[in-house]
């Protein structure tokens, strides 16, 4: 079984006509995803590699129904973007946009609160449940259907403990990610709680980096409630203060925020914290070991 | 995105907000006739973006215009140390003049975004002129907050609680209420990412002024703010940092001897991390993005290597859709053009993986490939002249 994302899951693509859009879109079309069509305001009524276009999004929920949507829109147009989607009910958003202001994004969160959807993201690869479907960037080729959650707030760090957890055989469930800005739609503990209760993920691989307190959250539900062993690294140990490093979220502010503080709290509820993003694969297989 | 105090200050008093009279200057001579213009006892204050300018003998005190142009005779040009700039310091080349104040108390005013709450906080504490980091580790019940909810913006309560907080009585209440939904004000209309005002302060007649003003702005929303967006003050910022901007590369200088290459932000920070576990010492963060072209590698590559601490490189690239084929026809290209000639460790993952590194070993020039992440740090390490 997959979280989010499987299967039954009927894709929008928001931006479908730019660029990147019709990249990914045909990569996830090419891995089995179910693409019903795309939006592009000023373009409905249109078709694009075969995809019906739609000026809006409830438009398109109505003619193709429509419950997933993935966004590969300019950063201006990234808040609006999203609340169109979850306005239209959409079950699960997934915005792939980097650079959205964090202004903005405050404004998404309080607008979606009491709605339905889930929103990852923004500035992340999205997700992909090996075998099944895919919502995002994430290469295909490097998944393998199996046993590990994999959640993180970097891309090319996914693919890293992707990799490690193929090539042991392992494979994964289901692969979230969540995004590196200061403001995000799902936090590591929504996904370590989707994962807690999806009877296929055996344990769980949760990268982090500096800035902010979700990974010292993350450790307080894992101590709480998540019943599975957990694999942990965080990005930015040599990181110095006060820098932005590359991700809007990722910088250590009034001494807060170090990896040092979020290791230890990780470590203190029994999270296999490495060291090393080399050691990502070993510590999988460790943890299952002894579980 | 940084801004200097007096530009802070303009944009606050924009706003309404009180602030102190006074006018920038490049020259002792323009602090002389600010001085003069103003009358009476000036502040001298150091324009540079980092904070401790005070201690660090950036802020002085002067009686006459005279005194301020000679202590500017000494502050411009001068390189100014605090804990904030590393021992490097910064060149002072701005002044600010201002009228010296009678000043009863100091408080101190803060504007962040709360992450875990997902909204601005508004704090204040009695203990202003401080470092607030000091107040919050070792007075932590002197400082106030209020969570603004950004449907509502800053209610009138809540300022007011907060100025009960600070101890005011009478007119400073009402004063401190507005000064507050000012610079709430000032926070959303300007997408700043803080705003600190330490001190603010209550003069001898009872009227609340920014003394100090450090504004920092959300980089992703400049498109918006041309206005903002033209305070960049490009001699407060690393020369090779400015060069990797115009390439959209993330770069930040640090102080080691292996210079990395890196895509995506994580994998970068990872990649520094690994290199200081095997006992080397990273010379820069640098990010080339997803979909890095050869125009852009070659940059990375000029760029890092333009740094003269840098003894060996460390590529080291996950492609997934960034294809290794590709990556390595640009670094050769790069490294034959710049011809460069130190040692370089690539480690390679992804699309194309085999195609890449037969491109390299068939090139002839100065490249080691790898294929685990700690194997070609243990390597770049030992190639630097580390341990």
């Amino acid at each position: 079984m997959a979280v989010l994302l499987d299967t039954s899951t009927r894709l929008l693509v928001q931006g479908l006509t730019g660029r990147e859009g019709t990249f990914h879109a045909k990569a996830a079309a090419a891995y089995g995803t179910t693409i019903v069509g795309g939006v592009t305001p000023g373009k409905g009524g249109t078709t694009h590699e075969g995809w019906p276009i739609f000026n809006t999004v409830h438009q398109a929920v109505a003619e193709t129904g429509a419950n997933a949507s993935l966004i590969f829109v300019p950063p201006p147009a990234g808040a609006d973007t999203v609340m169109e989607a979850v306005d239209a009910g959409l079950a699960l958003v997934v915005c792939i946009t980097e650079g959205i202001p964090t202004l903005d994004m405050m404004r998404v969160v309080t607008f979606m609160r009491g709605k339905a959807s889930r929103l990852i993201g923004p500035n992340c690869p999205g997700l992909i449940s090996p075998g099944k479907a895919k919502a995002g960037i994430i290469p295909g080729h490097i998944c393998r259907e199996g046993c590990v959650g994999i959640v993180s707030r970097s891309g090319t760090l996914t693919y890293e403990a992707i990799q490690q957890t193929t090539q042991l055989g392992y494979g994964q469930t289901t692969c979230i990610g969540i995004g590196g800005d200061p403001i995000i739609g799902t936090t590591f503990v929504d996904a370590l709680r989707l994962f807690n209760a999806d009877p296929e993920t055996e344990a769980v691989v949760m990268i982090g980096e500096i800035g902010g307190t979700a990974e010292e959250e993350a450790a307080d539900f894992i101590k709480r409630e998540f019943r599975k062993p957990v694999v942990s690294f965080i990005a930015g140990q040599t990181a110095p203060p006060g820098r932005r490093m590359g991700h809007a979220g990722a910088i250590i502010a009034g001494g807060k925020g170090t990896a040092a503080e979020k290791m230890a709290a990780l470590s203190a509820v029994g999270v296999h914290v490495v060291k090393s993003p080399a050691e990502i694969g070993a510590a999988v297989k460790m943890a299952l070991r002894s579980s | 995105m940084k801004i200097h105090e007096y530009q802070g200050k303009a944009i606050l008093a924009r706003h309404g907000v009180p602030v102190p009279r006074g006018e920038m200057a490049h020259t002792p001579s323009e602090v002389g006739a600010i001085a003069r213009r103003l009358g009476g006892t000036v502040m001298v204050k150091a324009q540079i973006h980092a904070g401790g300018r005070g201690k660090g003998g950036g802020v002085k005190l002067a009686k006459t215009a005279e005194e301020a142009e000679q202590i500017a005779t000494q502050m411009i040009g001068m390189r100014l140390v605090t804990h904030q700039t590393g021992p490097e310091g910064r060149i002072v080349k701005r002044i600010l003049v201002e009228e010296g104040l009678q000043i009863a108390r100091e408080l101190y005013l803060g504007l962040v975004i709360d992450r875990a709450a997902e909204r601005p906080v508004l704090m204040v504490s009695p203990a202003g002129g401080m470092e607030i980091e000091k107040v919050a580790a070792e007075t932590p019940h002197l400082i106030f907050k209020a969570h603004i909810d950004p449907a509502t913006g800053l209610l009138p309560f809540q300022a007011r609680s907060l100025a009960f907080s600070l101890g005011l009585e009478g007119p400073a209440v009402g004063k401190a209420v507005k000064v507050m939904a000012q610079i709430v004000e000032t926070f959303s209309a300007t997408d700043a990412s803080l705003i600190e005002i330490n001190p603010l302060i209550v003069t001898a007649t009872g009227d609340l002024l920014a003394l100090d003003a450090k504004m920092n702005f959300d980089d992703n929303a400049l498109f918006r703010h041309p206005d903002i967006k033209e305070l960049r003050d490009f001699d407060e910022e690393d020369p090779l940092e400015i060069d990797a901007s115009k390439y959209s590369l993330n770069y930040i200088r640090l102080d080691g001897n292996i210079g990395c290459m890196v895509n995506g932000a994580g994998l970068a920070m990872a990649t520094m991390d690994i290199i200081k576990l095997a006992g080397g010492e990273p010379a820069n963060f640098l990010d080339v993005g997803g979909g890095a072209t050869a125009e852009q590698i070659k940059n990375a590559v000029r760029i890092l290597t333009s740094d003269k601490n840098v003894q060996a490189v460390f590529v080291n690239i996950f492609g997934g859709i960034l294809r290794c084929d590709i990556l390595a026809e640009g670094l050769v290209a790069a490294v034959k053009e710049l011809h460069v000639t130190l040692p370089i460790v690539i480690r390679m993952e992804g699309t194309n993986v085999e195609t890449g590194k037969q491109m390299l070993r068939d090139s002839g020039l100065n490249f080691t490939t790898a294929d685990a992440m700690d194997q070609a740090a243990a390597t770049v390490v030992k190639l630097a002249g580390g341990r």
